[in-house]
């Protein structure tokens, strides 16, 4: 056995194994995605950039019952709220601090009226840390701008909810 | 081409003008396209290891990434050269200067074909060996004065290994020297004239083996990259550096893995020769192809070795580098020049039968 060993280490016989193993990738597909140009898929289930959404009829959805605050692990989400002058409670202050999300997704499956949505931009940036704290009118502006792809995929997932 | 040049030259140049001219015009000839060689290695080097980790490595400068060495040398160039507070500010600087001299030194009596060597010196193969032991001394003086810790145990490192693996280098260049019987290396290359049998890999094989794996020691390159160890001293002897500086060391290192890979051409590939002399219809069918060629395919063969091992092998622990290299390395290279002893004594051919 030890001389088997010994024949093994002298012919180089499993340093030989390893350089095959790895050379035989060099001529293999390379699966590198070339990010500006091309992009991987995205899943509807997406986490991405938050939204507040509206109705069709353009009543604002959340209705402040803070239960995204409440379950937010990151305790990322500040909201205050009054009532309005019809008299039904709406929020006065909703303001996401983007540093602190950790895109678990909990704020949008606690929400009761489907407000809160992350969405699939991940593509965002901020120079300074001001820009990362985003307020209700930014949040909802998002919501308006991506309407269509954000209900196309909460139709998507519905029967899984 | 020189001849008519050096004519010319000295129909108005003092005498010994025109032979330092035609001199360094050759230096020049040889320096550039090396360095060039070195820039282009290093884009090699992160294409060929990227495709072997299924990664496609740079391709974003140039057209499919061919500008990126020039892109890193004038990044370097642009950088700050910083001086620790602490350090020996002379040694310091003359450390990557004394690394870089000798691995382009060598090239001097580097024969590119039968004709084009700059220095045809008798004494070739002693001359290599100087100058490439010479090396570790630019390595020793940088981590010395970088004031480091870091720098320091890795130019320890690097010093110990160096010399150990010197050893089986030099007694492996001994069982070339003994085949070849000259210690010049135009010589060494004419003794393995004939077909790719009757090179010198074949007698010699283990010393051919021992040779190329210490000179990738030699170069401290991976798997026996424990000077560089960036896992554990941060990038050794070469941390302090920046800019140009380090750009020096980059060069050093890469251009002695070429010199290294040439050597193991001359020495044991057959240098310039065609691997298909003297069989036939192969060897018309490749006689147009010039020496230069087939000594520039075996370096790159070599160099490609260098960078698949790279991307092989797990680096050795530092014990276990001196075990091979003392226990292992040295005893076979000792019993294998007794061997080719007997086998040039005996006139084995087709090898020793001249």
């Amino acid at each position: 056995m030890k001389i088997w060993r010994t024949i093994k280490s002298f012919f180089l016989l499993e340093l030989l194994r390893g350089l095959r193993q790895t050379g035989s990738h060099l001529f293999e597909h390379k699966i590198t995605v070339q990010y500006p140009e091309e992009k991987t898929p995205q899943s509807p289930r997406f986490r991405g950039l938050h939204a507040l959404r509206r109705y069709p009829n353009g009543e604002e959805r959340c209705i402040a019952c803070k239960l995204c605050e409440a379950v937010c692990p990151a305790i990322a989400i500040t909201i205050e709220s009054e009532p309005r002058e019809d008299g039904s409670r709406r929020t006065t202050r909703y303001d996401i601090d983007l540093s602190k999300c950790i895109y678990c997704g909990f704020c949008e499956e606690a929400c009761p009226v489907d407000s809160i949505v992350l969405s699939r931009v991940f593509e965002y940036h901020a120079e300074e840390h001001d820009e990362l704290l985003i307020t209700k009118e930014k949040l909802l502006e998002i919501g308006e701008r991506l309407e269509d792809e954000l209900a196309a995929d909460r139709a998507v997932e519905a029967k899984y909810r | 081409m020189m001849a008519p040049l050096q004519m010319w030259l000295s129909g108005w140049l003092p005498e010994p003008l025109p032979l330092i001219l035609i001199i360094l015009i050759k230096i020049v000839a040889i320096v550039l396209p090396v360095l060039g060689c070195v820039a282009y290695l290093t884009f090699a080097e992160r294409k060929i290891i990227g495709y072997i980790q299924m990664r496609i490595g740079p391709n974003r400068v140039g057209p499919r990434g061919w500008l990126q060495p020039i892109a890193d040398a004038l990044k370097l160039l642009a950088k700050e050269i910083i001086l620790p507070t602490r350090a020996s500010k002379i040694l310091y600087l003359i450390g990557p200067i004394v690394t870089l001299g000798p691995a382009l030194a060598a090239w001097a009596v580097i024969p590119f074909d039968d004709l084009r060597v700059l220095a045809d010196i008798n004494a070739g193969l002693l001359y290599i060996l100087a100058l490439t032991s010479l090396a570790v001394y630019g390595i020793l003086i940088a981590g010395w004065s970088s004031n480091s810790k870091y720098a320091f145990l890795s130019c320890m490192r690097a010093s110990a290994q160096t010399i150990s693996y010197e050893i089986a280098m030099g007694f492996a260049l001994v069982g070339v020297l003994v085949a070849a019987g000259s210690l010049n290396l135009r010589e060494i290359v004419h003794a393995q004239q004939g077909g790719f049998l009757n090179w010198f890999w074949l007698p010699l094989l283990p010393l051919f083996v021992i040779y190329f794996i210490s000179g990738v020691a030699e170069t401290n390159r991976a798997p026996f990259d424990v000077a560089e160890g960036e896992s554990e001293i941060v990038a050794g002897f070469h941390v302090e550096y920046s800019g140009m500086a380090f750009a020096l060391f980059f060069l050093a290192e890469y251009a002695n893995m070429i010199l290294i890979s040439t050597l193991t051409s001359i020495m044991f590939l057959g240098g310039w020769y065609s691997p298909f002399q003297g069989m036939g219809p192969l060897d018309e069918m490749t006689a147009w192809v010039p020496g230069m060629v087939w000594l520039i395919l075996k370096t790159a063969f070599f160099l490609f070795l260098f960078l698949w091992f790279r991307a092989t092998f797990p680096r050795y622990r530092y014990d276990q580098i001196m075990r091979l290299g003392w226990k292992i390395f040295i005893p076979i290279t000792i019993v294998w020049i007794l061997v080719i002893g007997g086998m040039v004594v005996f006139e084995i051919p087709p090898w020793f039968d001249a």
